[in-house]
């Protein structure tokens, strides 16, 4: 293996024992990432008004909450300590970027939580009102003590939720931004140490975010036999084009300066990328898994084909990007800690299976959304209107 | 003819409003005390601040000074530091490296981090050795270290008379201060799951008594002492400016001093 600094043989610092930040700090900022997307795609319709993404504007937000609901849970797990994880909240330090991650992600929560129930509260009602049993509580208590409703608080419930909907554009970029920020600010590891990671981050989550709508959205249709939009999925397929393109754009453009300046970065990070990464990042990332699903993509959306192999190309592009994603939060994750700071050697990463840190703590945390999204399905009408006759002072029909 | 309505002083409306605004204001106050006040005293100053070293009235500036050409890798300092302070297995919170230099690269090792010294290296790189020595490594105590900067509770701190410590009641273990240490000097102690490093032992120091390392040293290699005395080897050896520190493009500011640090150290 090519090793750096003239090293004849991998010498890697006595307490390079171990890669300290592993899969969980890979699905984390996943999981957020996914948010940001979600919470842009429910803003095409929620802020920029565009109707042709209503039907999923909602869907999109339950996903985000969804996953939102999960998202500190991988760094509970990795923390040492994590019954003093609150301490972020009370004893902040604020020179450190992961300090405001309480801030944002609690303040984010609430924020979708209150869009949500600015959407819902018809529901709410409908149900305080009609239901008996256990039920009727739960359903009073969402309704938070306001149990009428009346058509001009219609217009008001859209204003709110098109202020939120405004502020949460920038929050959603602030939560998953500085996440970036996190480990483009860390000087000491050369493969995370840029100015443009906090985009990086950014664009990629907005692709993965885009990328699992638009394959949840496929999949519930199908398991429902329930009609597909298909010139709306044609739309967001092009979207998810641009933004991928920009996302890949960064990704090389952050390798090609690194390259090009053929400074003490390069040092580490050409053997590194010829050695540990090279199948992961060279082939995986930025290779078949960029590569093809812009072919597929780009035929799906350029093409003048509006039916259904347009939409399986996009399906089969969205898969493909969600996992160029997750493997590009691995690679960055894993890959910095694999170049040792002796600068002369690289650390083994060992993938454990079991453990508190292996693929199937992952694999659960990774679920877990989705098994909440199911839930909340069971009693929300998400892809119907949540009020349908905005004309009388009593919530609508609801299907 | 009488008002029977009964006067509407404002009494009701003001006080309410008076309340509304002390428990704002209140609420205001607290949460700037909590986010910048004095729970966290040491990092909230600025550490990058050299200043902050001339101004303070610490009593010490306590000062590490290794000299390259006196180590022999004998690895007695990393067995009393192992002691001293009940470092875990295959952690360290000081080791010893071994460069040798040849005309086709340099070789670095340092097994088990010198616990037990080294062993002969091997034909092959002894034939085409150049050069060889030894250097000893830990926590530099930076003055501006990014450790203290990333972690996002403050739990690591710098102590005014030079210590980076770590307060181990709020330390979460989030391993964020590992990942920002140029010098690896950081890691997890899996014992108690919190960031550990070597601490210049400051239980012996406050005591009166060096660092177990320093006193171990059977060669003078390693030297502490504080800079604030003129007469010390430390002060000395730093005012004759012949001293070179770790990675200095890294603007950490560390505090161990090498004198004779070859070009190809890390």
């Amino acid at each position: 293996m090519d090793l750096p600094n003239d090293a004849l043989i991998n010498y890697i610092f006595p307490n390079n024992i171990k890669v300290w930040w592993s899969l969980m700090i890979v699905i984390y900022p996943f999981i957020t990432g996914l948010i940001a997307g979600a919470f842009v795609v429910s803003s095409l319709y929620h802020v920029l008004n565009l109707k042709e993404f209503k039907p999923i504007a909602n869907f999109a937000l339950i996903t985000a909450f969804c996953f939102g609901l999960f998202a500190a849970t991988p760094l509970l797990v990795h923390l040492g300590q994590p019954q003093r994880a609150f301490e972020i909240y009370i004893t902040p330090h604020t020179t450190s970027a992961m300090s405001i991650f309480g801030y944002v992600y609690g303040g984010y929560m609430i924020l979708l939580m209150l869009e949500i129930w600015l959407i819902y509260r018809p529901v709410f009602i409908q149900r305080a009102n009609g239901t008996t049993g256990y039920q009727r509580p739960i359903w009073q208590g969402l309704t938070l003590g306001v149990t009428t409703y009346h058509p001009d608080s219609a217009r008001l419930d859209h204003i709110l939720a098109f202020i939120l909907a405004g502020i949460g554009i920038p929050w959603a970029c602030l939560l998953h931004g500085y996440v970036g920020f996190v480990f483009g600010s860390v000087k000491a590891i050369s493969w995370w140490a840029t100015a443009l990671q906090p985009i990086i981050f950014l664009s990629s989550a907005v692709v993965s975010g885009i990328a699992m709508l638009i394959i949840m959205y496929s999949f519930i249709k199908w398991r429902n036999q329930a009609p597909y939009h298909y010139s709306m999925i044609k739309k967001l397929g092009a979207i998810l084009l641009a933004v991928f393109a920009v996302d890949w754009a960064l990704e090389i453009l952050e390798i090609a300066h690194v390259w090009y300046q053929n400074a003490h970065e390069w040092e580490v990070i050409r053997p590194l990328i010829l050695g540990p990464l090279y199948v992961p990042y060279i082939w995986g990332q930025i290779g078949v898994l960029s590569f093809v699903p812009v072919i597929t993509l780009g035929y799906a959306v350029l093409a003048r084909d509006t039916g259904k192999r347009m939409f399986h190309l996009i399906n089969i592009s969205s898969l493909l990007l969600v996992f160029q994603v997750l493997l590009m939060r691995f690679n960055v994750v894993i890959g910095g800690q694999l170049i040792s700071k002796s600068k002369r050697g690289f650390v083994d990463f060992d993938l454990e299976i079991f453990g508190k840190e292996g693929v199937l703590t992952a694999l659960l945390l990774l679920s877990a959304p989705f098994i909440a999204y199911y839930v909340i399905s069971r009693f929300l009408p998400i892809f119907e209107e949540p009020v349908r006759d905005t004309a009388t002072d009593s919530p609508g029909t609801i299907i | 003819m009488e008002n029977s309505t009964p006067e509407i002083t404002g009494l009701e409306s003001d006080s309410r409003r008076e309340f509304l605004k002390h428990v704002l204001s209140g609420a205001a106050t607290a949460t700037v005390l909590m986010v910048y006040g004095p729970g966290v005293h040491g990092t909230s100053l600025r550490t990058g601040d050299s200043r902050i070293w001339k101004e303070r009235s610490a009593e010490h500036q306590w000062t590490y000074v290794i000299d390259i050409s006196k180590c022999i890798g004998c690895g007695a300092c990393v067995r009393a530091c192992k002691r001293e302070n009940n470092v875990p297995d295959k952690l360290f919170r000081t080791w010893v490296e071994r460069y040798v230099l040849t005309d086709k690269g340099v070789y670095v090792d340092s097994p088990n981090g010198a616990l037990e010294g080294f062993e002969e290296v091997n034909a092959k790189i002894r034939g085409s050795a150049l050069r060889t020595y030894f250097v000893p490594k830990m926590c530099n105590h930076c003055v501006d270290p990014p450790c203290i900067q990333v972690c996002p509770v403050g739990a690591t701190y710098k102590d005014p008379e030079g210590f980076v410590l770590i307060d181990h009641e709020h330390c979460i273990g989030c391993a964020y201060c590992v990942q920002a240490c140029p010098y690896q000097a950081r890691f997890i102690n899996p014992e108690i799951k919190k960031s550990d490093k070597c601490t210049w032992c400051y239980h012996r120091v406050k005591n009166g008594r060096l660092p177990a390392c320093v006193e171990a040293c059977p060669n003078r290699a390693r030297l502490f002492g504080d800079m604030k005395d003129p007469e010390s080897e430390v002060a000395k050896i730093f005012k004759e400016d012949k001293w070179m520190v770790l990675q200095p493009e890294m603007h950490t500011q560390p505090y161990c001093f090498y004198v004779s640090l070859p070009r190809e150290v890390v």
